[in-house]
């Protein structure tokens, strides 16, 4: 075979021979700079929308207590802290209820339970938020007024914790939820953490005379701790973002109280409540930047959580490297 | 006491808090299972009732008026979600060819991070940037809006499947395909991608059913609608918005009816997804 002269020499004005290449490339190129771009305008409008709020109070009004849209008073530290607590004491329940049932899965379950749990569990995480709203409105909610929230309140009831009337929804109602909600997240990526453990960690500790639990408690969980721990952050950042089922069991009341009978509030569902009813340029503009604010809180968490994941391997950095 | 004997008896010991933790693991998955049956029995229960051909087929009646269905939030739904894959899949698909073929590099670095805290933004905060961006700037509500913030909530789903999709994909395909001489466009778009086009479609359909189920965008974006409307330029209804409106009405009806749409919707979630993974890959990715 001869290679026609043309194909060696290239003149200037030639169109480049990989020109399908460049164009093809550059497209590709261009939709993964659109999501850099979506992330700089949603942080661009985040920040636009709420300078009205920003110039008049700063952030000084994240720790005021007082919520009373109608004298332009913005106190979102009963949101904040509903947002806190809610979150946190989800993570209580769901985090140890997380770890105990990925190590099921992962350690101890037979392979035909297995499968068909993991899947469960991820259903779990598929269904609509609303839905799990819907539930706690109308099956959590009657439960906890009457057997038993009363039942804590005569029995517990010298404790500021249940020394309040029992109404269903309220903080109580939405820590549960939320529990239910950040579950299958939190088993799912302990699970993956359990399971990238090498195996002969296991034997070595079986062949000391370790019985199974030991095995797991003392060696392959602390293996796996990084892990569990970004698990647990991404639960917690599910929790602190979560927004409809929140807003419909927890009460929606500006106010702080320790009991855990009473409505509360949270960041989320303060927006998803009062936006469209925001009648003012500067009520807009604060809840706005209460979005700004539960933005940066969940991007922190999602940002240590991904750091404590990666360092599991096994994952797309390792494919990389 | 003997020497043995206190061997004997921390043994025995250690036995018991092996079987009895074993026992609280298994205890733990069980309760997670039920949390789920708890849901979806009173979901299937309750809604079931709620249930018939006027469901599906017309529209909400007012308060006190028998009758009437959601015919017109099950189109929304399905008109909002169009929009929104409209919107995800060209640049998720873009993106993910891009991090899995030319991505070996700081700037990819950059765009896998992004996507996975796009991936972790409230649903709430990303209805404010839908009603700010488009929303106030239009000065009504409508579903293209309401698309674009579904679109957006899909995108880190859609881009980080098909990356490792195609990352699955043999390189001995490339270089077959490259030593046949295709130049580089032709052997991603006619050979790893179609070696890998069952798993990526998997991945979309398991994002489009995810964000299906959302609401918290769609309160700025679609605002919701009682009457008949295809104008993609007004508010219009969705199932998970009118399950919203429904469930937090004073009226017992209506809340017979969120029932019933809550049925609808989760229904056609998990059954999506449910058969997104029994025809794609044997185990889906969380």
């Amino acid at each position: 075979m001869t290679l026609s002269p043309r194909a060696i020499t290239r003149r200037a004005w030639d169109l480049p021979r990989n020109l399908g290449d460049v164009i093809f490339r550059g497209w590709a190129w261009l939709m993964a700079a659109t999501i850099l771009a979506l992330i700089a305008l949603l942080v661009y409008e985040l920040y636009a929308g709420s300078r009205l709020g920003l110039a008049r109070y700063g952030f000084r009004f994240l720790l005021d207590q007082t919520w009373d849209p109608v004298f332009e008073e913005f106190g979102a530290l009963p949101a904040i802290y509903g947002t806190v607590v809610s979150s946190l004491l989800a993570l209580a329940v769901a985090g140890p209820l997380g770890l105990l049932s990925s190590i099921f899965l992962a350690e101890l379950a037979p392979r035909w339970l297995e499968a068909p749990l993991s899947l469960l569990i991820e259903l779990l995480a598929s269904i609509p938020s609303v839905v799990y709203g819907l539930w706690g409105l109308f099956v959590l909610a009657p439960i906890l007024r009457q057997p038993v929230g009363s039942s804590f309140r005569n029995t517990l009831g010298f404790l500021s914790l249940f020394s309040c009337i029992p109404l269903g929804i309220g903080m109580l109602a939405a820590v549960i939820i939320l529990a239910i909600m950040i579950l299958p997240y939190i088993t799912a990526v302990a699970r993956d953490g359990l399971r990238a453990v090498p195996n002969d960690q296991r034997e070595a500790m079986l062949a000391l005379g370790a019985t199974r639990w030991e095995t797991i408690w003392r060696v392959v969980v602390p293996y796996a701790r990084s892990g569990i721990i970004g698990g647990l952050m991404l639960g917690l950042g599910r929790a602190v973002g979560e927004t409809m089922a929140v807003t419909m069991v927890i009460g929606n009341r500006p106010e702080i109280s320790a009991c855990l009978f009473n409505p509360a509030y949270t960041l989320a569902s303060l927006i998803a409540n009062e936006f469209t009813e925001a009648t003012y340029d500067l009520y807009v503009s604060v809840l706005i930047e209460l979005g700004l604010v539960l933005f940066g809180v969940t991007l922190l968490l999602n940002a240590l959580a991904r750091l404590l994941v990666s360092r599991v391997g096994g994952g797309l950095e390792e494919r990389q490297a | 006491m003997s020497k043995t004997g206190d061997r004997d008896t921390a043994y025995a010991r250690r036995k018991l808090i092996n079987y009895l933790m074993i026992g609280v693991t298994a205890l733990s998955a069980t309760l997670a299972v039920v949390a789920l049956a708890a849901v979806l029995g009173y979901v299937a229960l309750n809604g079931f009732s709620a249930l018939n051909t006027d469901f599906f087929l017309h529209l909400p009646t007012p308060v006190g008026v028998a009758g009437g269905g959601i015919a017109n939030a099950i189109v929304g739904s399905f008109i909002v979600v169009g929009l929104a894959t409209l919107f995800a899949l060209p640049i998720g698909l873009g993106a993910g060819i891009y991090l899995s073929e030319f991505g070996d590099n700081r700037f990819g670095d950059l765009v896998r991070y992004l996507a996975d805290v796009l991936s972790g933004v409230p649903s709430i905060v990303m209805g404010i940037f839908a009603y700010t961006l488009i929303v106030a700037r239009q000065r009504h509500f409508s579903a293209p809006s309401a698309g674009f913030a579904l679109g957006v909530m899909m995108l880190p789903a859609i881009t980080r499947t098909t990356e490792e999709m195609l990352c699955l994909v043999p390189d001995s395909l490339r270089e077959g395909a490259l030593a046949l001489g295709l130049p580089r466009w032709r052997t991603t778009v006619s050979v790893v991608v179609p070696t890998a086009a069952r798993g990526v479609l998997t991945g979309v359909v398991l994002a489009i059913a995810r964000v299906a189920g959302e609401t918290a965008p769609l309160l700025f974006t679609t605002f919701g609608n009682p009457f008949w409307n295809v104008d993609i330029n007004q508010p219009i209804a969705t199932l998970p918005h009118t399950l919203f409106t429904y469930a937090i009405s004073p009226y017992d009806d209506w809340r017979a009816k969120a029932w019933g749409t809550a049925l609808v919707l989760a229904a056609l979630v998990l059954v999506t997804s449910l058969l997104a993974r029994r025809f794609g890959r044997p185990r889906g990715v969380a």
